[in-house]
This record gives C-alpha cells, structure tokens and sequence, in this order.
C-alpha cells in the first residue's frame, strides 16, 4: 500500500488542485524539538502545505497512520494544520517524511505559537451570535403576537409579552453586545469615535426606553429591535473576524518558519537539534546538503555552492567558502558546511528588510477604508438628527417620554446594519471565489486596494519566468544528454536538478566527487567524466551565454548544455490583460543587466531596471508613489518583501519566501500569472459592489429618517426596514457569484 | 389566552434547546474544518473490523 503512495508520480493533490511541492525536503529541519510528550503519548502538529481535497486528506492521514505507535491523524483541511499523536519511540522525522513523500510540502509547528487569541474572538463572536439569533426569533414571536393582536389584545396581556420579551433581551444584550459596549468605551475614552459608538448607544437607549416603557404599561417596546440589531450586526463582525483569522493562519506559515529545527554542534563536539529561536549568537550551526539557513552565520569550515535566489534574487548559485557570511534563506547546494551564528534567529531574516517591512506596514495604515470614510460621515450625522428630533418634538410640545421615544427610534432606525454588513458581506464573498481560483486573500481593506492599482511592477526571477533553469535540448545529441544526466543525478546543484528533470528517472554514475565551484566527476558506463563549469573541462570560454554547464568524457571534446529560465506560459498574455484594463507595467529585479535585458525584450516590456538591491526596489517604489501611482507590487523573494509592504497593494506566488508572502496583500497558487487577472477583475467587482453597497444603505437611510424623525416609526416599521435593508446589501453582495456578462 | 400560559414556555423551551445545542457543538470544535466534514463522510473505512 504504501509503496502505491509513495510513487512519484502521484506527488500532490490527485485531483490537480494544488501543486505538488518539487523539493519538499528542502529546508526542513527535524521536527524533533517541537514534540510535546505527556503520559506516554507523543504529539507534534504540523502544517500542510497543498492538501486540497477529499483526496488529499485520507491520502495524507492514511499515510501517517500506518506508521507504528501512531494513534492519531486528523488533518484540518480548513487551515491545513494537522495533529498526530503516537505512543512509542517512533521518530517524528519519519511522520513529516512521510507526508512530503507523498509531494505535500510539511514544516513543524511551534506548540507554544500564539494564534489562539484569534481564534477565541472567533468563537465568541460566533457564540454571541447564535445567543442573539436566538433571542431575535423568540422575541419577534412575541412582538408578531404583539402587533398582530393590536386593538384586540388586552393591556395586561400585552404588558406579560413585553415583560416576557424584556426578561430575554436584557441579558441577551448585555451578553451578546459586550463586543460592541468594549469597543466604543475604548475609542470614547480616547476621545474618538467608531461605528461601535451609534451601535452601543442605540442599543442601550432603546433597551432602556423599551424597559421604562414596559414598567409604565407603554403601548410599544423595542426589545425586537435591539436583539435584532445585534443579530445582524454580529453576523458582519463574525464574518470579517473569520476573514481575518483566515489570513492569520497565512501568516502561521510565517511561523512555521521560526518554528524550523536547527542543527547545533554542542561544546562537546556533537550534533544536537534545537529550535531555530533557541540559536544565540555564536553557536556553531551544522548545515546539510539541501538545508536551507534559518540564522545569518559566518562559514568557518566547508566550501559549497549556495542558492542564494530567495535572499537576493540573483539566478546563479554562488560559491561559499570559509570567512563569508551566509545570509538565512540561502539554502546548501554542495557539501554541507559549518559556520558560527552572528545573529538570533529573529534578527536574522536580514534585519534591513524586517525595517522596511515595518515601515511599509505603517504607511499602509494610513490607507483610509472605504467603510472608515463612510463611517466618519455617518456617525456625526446621525447623532445630530436624533438630537435634533428630541429637541424639536420638546419644543412641539410632546412631553419629554414621547420626545425620547421619537429620538431613540430614530436612532434605532438609522443604525448602520446594512452599513456594517455591506463591506464584510462582499469581502467575504470575493475571498471565498479567489480562494477558489487559488489566490489567497490575506485581508479584506486588500481587495479595495487591489482595485485601485494602476501599474504593476514585476520581480523578474520566480514571478515573469519560472525561477528555474530548463535544459535546451537542441544541438545536443540524446545519448550525451543521457551519460550526463547519469552523473548529475548525484548533485542538488540547480543546473544538475534540471538537467535530471530533462532527462527523468535512470542510472546514476559511480563514484562520482563534486568540486565546489568546479563541478562533478564520476565514472560513466566506466568511462570517466565530467560536468561542470569550462574551466572544469579544460574549455576556454569569454561568452557569457546565461547559465552553462560543460560536459566531457574520456577523450571526447567537451559538449556544452545550454540553460533557458523560460517565462511564465501565459507570461505575454496577461502582460497584454494588465494593457487592455488600462495598467502600466515594469520590471524592478535583482538579477543581471543580461538576463533582465533579454526577458523584457522578449515579453515586450520598455521599462526596466536590473541589478536592484532590496534597497533600491524599495526606493524605487517610492518615487513611483510620489509619482502618485498606485503600485502592485508582485514578487517572491526575500529582497522584494520590503517593496511588497511598502506598495499600495502586493501578490506574491505560492512558492515565494514566507516573508514575502507575509508581506503581500494576496498569495496565488498554481501556474502562471492569470491570477493576477483573476484577482484585479474579482477586486474591482467587489469594490463597485461595495460602493453599490454603501449607496443602497444611504438610500434607506434617506427613506427611513424621515420617518423616524416624523415619528411614524413604530416597532414593526423599525423591524421591517431593519432587515429589509440588511437583506437587499447581502443578497447584492451574493450577486458577485453569478458569473458576469461575457 | 390561558393556552399561553404553557404555550410560551413550551416555545422558549424549544428554542433554548437548539440554543444549547449549538453552543455545545461550537465549544466541542464541529465548526473547527468545515471543508474537512464535508469529505470525511464519504470517507467509510474508519470502523475496523473486530
């Protein structure tokens, strides 16, 4: 059984939903430190990467489950987070060995993470929902009875509904409304107001009205209306809360990455695994073949080759030796080496571009949310007409108890249910159909922002091309490919991967030893040869030609192999897209004047500047700010997070460095670029929506004021309107489902 | 009218009874993978045989 699970060619979702990670043990440490043991029982959660569907989930669950000792498998495909537990000395490598054998990517979450806070505002929302939609239905089942029986029914019967209504709603709203109470006692103690300040005042004015109403034998109570009110507005406040905690468990990827294992050389000389937070400053730190650095070190012993792509975007790996610094990110390509920790973990992922990402963030903060606008004109506005009401029904000379009434309803009436629901409603809706075309949106105010964009800056390496070199056949003859192939499957040297990727499964050559720098030697069909660089060959070469790698055996004259990093597929069709919706576009890359040169000839695109430190792409984006465009940024790796935070909106892939895709607004998966059309389109409906939205809440508004402010709003008015509205911006959200006219 | 004496009561009692229910299902994790459920159904060889 496991041997069917194992093939290769099976890697990843079944049903092609998700794509199956190509070096999953790349950067994995072992998930040793992160197991917590308690009565003999051992348990390690774990993150998921890829697991799409059904499929994928008792694929992933029975493949760990047959492991000895193992008790308990359960996958959450909701946020990809999975708890195993076992008895026995089952080593815990061998459990994430397993799940990335079956071409899922697998990291060890850390037990002490702290993305529980979320999750608890989740469920108290939800639990304060379900208590008021609760006490909604029962007091509305007596209010009808109530409206219904007008005229007929007698006073003390009335009086009993009403006392009955008031002993479910005063707790009801005092439990499920302490979201709100909190929220604008904590604005108003700072002198300011939110949307939380009408909400709670409204509430408990009409709670307390409804009451002394009540206690006099009044003819009306809104009781109905209070409960309801928080009934719809919590149904807003949850859907946005699960929004959120949605891209709180992106950013748990995030985490995943501080949760890596490390390999540390104790005092006495021996190899331990630690957690990569627990590394101090001068720690020796053991790297293997195919590991990925998680702290910055200086090498002291070893030379290897080192893919630094994530960290600077340069294409090539670079040769490292004992005295250079290994920035994290970079991960081992030859023999593994030894170096001495300069900062911890935290600092490390570059200290200059964890600066940058703060300061992006904070300039992004100061984006003002449709909502937030809406909000700053509503609040003031309602309140002065309810104040004004209760002036002008005193001066009419009513009576204070009528007056209140009259200004409390209004209050009621006006409150911003619909308002609250418009934006949450259609981001909810828009997340969930770019979720399932693959993207990943990390928050709702990025949709608004993803809409605005008017020009589009590409990273080049992994974003506009693939990010790995392919082999170019012609001009080589098969069998010479084949006896090369034979030796590079004996290296993680990228150019050998895909040399090997070109050629596919087959023999591997004997005794072959890798040169750092130089390349491989090894006996082929017992000859001897060699692949690597021209000086390695003996070839005399000035043509710089992108990435070669040479080939010689015995006596033959050595043979060059050609490498393309091709563009993305659909690369030159959603550059035209981006044109055809009114988008500029330009390439910002790390990468040399040559190789940039030649994409953007070849894609078609005028602007663009190669050989940019993290540094400059950040400026870069600066003056395009002062330009006054509004950038989308898109990028991968780690040199682009700076730019990715400080850009009006960002998308980064799903095979980019964590950071950058902590940074970026919304992460796409599968192949190619459409999603960046996919995502502009959906986000651009979704913010006409939402202005349809606010608009539809401002003509009810304009209706029911009036109204209220006349006086006509009675209980049942106020109930009718309320969800009337409620309901018209939530159905005109759904409407983003129904696919647009061709 | 004297019907509402036991009728309301009865209709509160009902609807705490869902109320109850929901809470209940919320505090034991059934709404934690909503995607997963849905799967899991169509899953049938969790029940090893004796």
């Amino acid at each position: 059984m496991s041997d069917i699970l194992t093939d290769l060619a099976d890697a990843g979702c079944p049903q092609g939903l998700g794509p199956a990670e190509a070096s999953p043990k790349t950067g994995l440490g072992d998930p040793a430190p992160f197991v917590v043991r308690s009565k003999g029982l051992s348990r390690l959660e774990l993150s998921v990467r890829g697991a799409k569907c059904g499929a994928c989930l008792s694929k992933i669950e029975k493949a760990v489950k047959v492991l000895p000792g193992v008790t308990e498998a359960r996958l959450n495909l909701s946020n990809g987070q999975m708890r195993v537990a076992w008895e026995g000395d089952l080593p815990p490598a061998h459990i994430t060995a397993a799940i990335s054998d079956l071409g899922y990517g697998v990291a060890p979450l850390d037990p002490e993470r702290d993305e529980d806070e979320a999750r608890r505002e989740e469920r108290r929302l939800l639990t304060a929902m379900g208590v008021a939609g609760f006490a909604a239905a029962n007091i509305m089942l007596l209010s009808v009875s109530v409206w219904a029986g007008a005229g007929e029914m007698g006073e003390s019967t009335r009086a009993i509904m009403h006392m009955i209504s008031g002993a479910i709603a005063i707790p009801v709203v005092l439990f499920a409304g302490r979201t709100f109470f909190a929220s604008a006692w904590r604005v108003l103690s700072r002198g300011r107001a939110n949307m939380d300040v009408p909400i709670s005042l409204a509430v408990l004015l009409a709670l307390g009205v409804s009451v002394w109403e009540t206690a006099l034998g009044g003819e009306h109570a809104y009781f109905d209306a209070c409960v309801m009110l928080l009934f719809f507005l919590l149904i807003g406040r949850f859907l946005d809360a699960r929004l959120r905690r949605r891209a709180h468990a992106a950013a748990s990827d995030l985490a995943a990455l501080q949760a890596r294992s490390v390999t540390r050389i104790n005092v006495s000389g021996q190899a331990e695994s630690v957690r990569a937070r627990e590394v101090i400053p001068g720690d020796m730190i053991l790297l293997s073949p195919g590991e990925r650095a998680v702290v910055d070190m200086d090498v002291v012993e070893g030379t290897s080759e080192l893919d630094e792509s994530l960290v600077s975007g340069e294409s090539t790996p670079i040769l490292t030796s004992p005295g250079a610094r290994v920035y994290a990110g970079a991960v081992v390509l030859g023999q593994a080496i030894k170096g001495r920790a300069v900062a911890m973990a935290a600092d490390s992922l570059m200290a200059d571009i964890g600066r940058m990402l703060e300061a992006g963030e904070q300039r992004r903060s100061t984006y003002r949310k449709i909502a937030e606008r809406a909000v700053s004109i509503y609040v003031p506005a309602v309140h002065t007409i309810a104040l004004l009401t209760f002036i002008g029904w005193l001066l009419a000379g009513v009576g204070v108890r009528e007056a209140i009434f009259i200004a409390c309803s209004t209050l009621i009436i006006t409150c911003p249910c619909a308002l609250a629901l418009a934006a949450p409603v259609t981001q909810v809706v828009a997340s969930g159909r770019l979720f399932r075309a693959g993207v990943f949106l990390k928050s709702g105010d990025a949709l608004e922002r993803l809409a605005g964009a008017d020009h589009v800056v590409f990273d080049k390496t992994g974003t506009l091309t693939l990010g790995e070199p392919q082999l170019v056949k012609e001009g080589v003859a098969p069998e010479t490919l084949a006896a090369a192939a034979q030796l590079a499957r004996a290296s993680r040297h990228p150019l050998s991967r895909a040399l090997v990727a070109a050629e596919g499964a087959g023999p591997v050559a004997r005794n072959v030893t890798e040169h750092a720098g130089l390349g491989l030697e090894g006996e082929v069909d017992g000859v001897r040869a060699r692949l690597g660089s021209a000086e390695w060959v003996g070839v005399e070469t000035t043509v710089n030609d992108g990435p070669t790698l040479w080939f010689s055996r015995g006596d033959e004259a050595p043979t060059q192999l050609r490498f393309r990093d091709h563009f993305q597929e659909d690369a030159a069709d959603v550059l035209a897209g981006l044109k055809q919706r009114g988008l500029s576009f330009e390439i910002v890359s790390g990468d040399t004047e040559t190789a940039v040169a030649r994409t953007a000839e070849a894609l078609g695109i005028s602007q663009w500047t190669a050989e940019v430190s993290p540094k400059g792409k950040v400026e870069r984006l600066e003056a395009l700010r002062a330009e006054g465009k509004k950038v989308l940024m898109i990028g991968d790796g780690l040199n682009d997070a700076g730019a990715l935070s400080l850009a009006h909106a960002s998308m980064a892939p799903g095979g980019a460095m964590d950071v950058s895709q902590s940074a970026s607004d919304a992460v796409y998966s599968g192949k190619g670029l459409g999603a960046i059309l996919t995502t502009l389109d959906t986000s651009r409906r979704a913010r006409s929506i939402m202005l349809q939205n606010f608009g539809l809440a401002a003509l009810y508004n304009l209706i029911a004021v009036p109204i209220a402010v006349a006086g006509f709003a009675s209980p049942l008015v106020a109930a009718i309107a309320m969800s009337a509205s409620s309901l018209i911006v939530t159905l005109n959200a759904l409407r983003q489902n129904v696919p647009a006219k061709a | 009218m004297t019907g509402l004496i036991f009728l309301i009561p009865i209709a509160l009692f009902m609807g705490l009874i869902g109320l109850v229910a929901f809470i209940w299902a919320q505090k034991s994790g059934q709404f934690e993978d909503m995607e997963g459920a849905a799967y899991r159904i169509l899953e049938d060889d969790d029940d090893k045989p004796l």
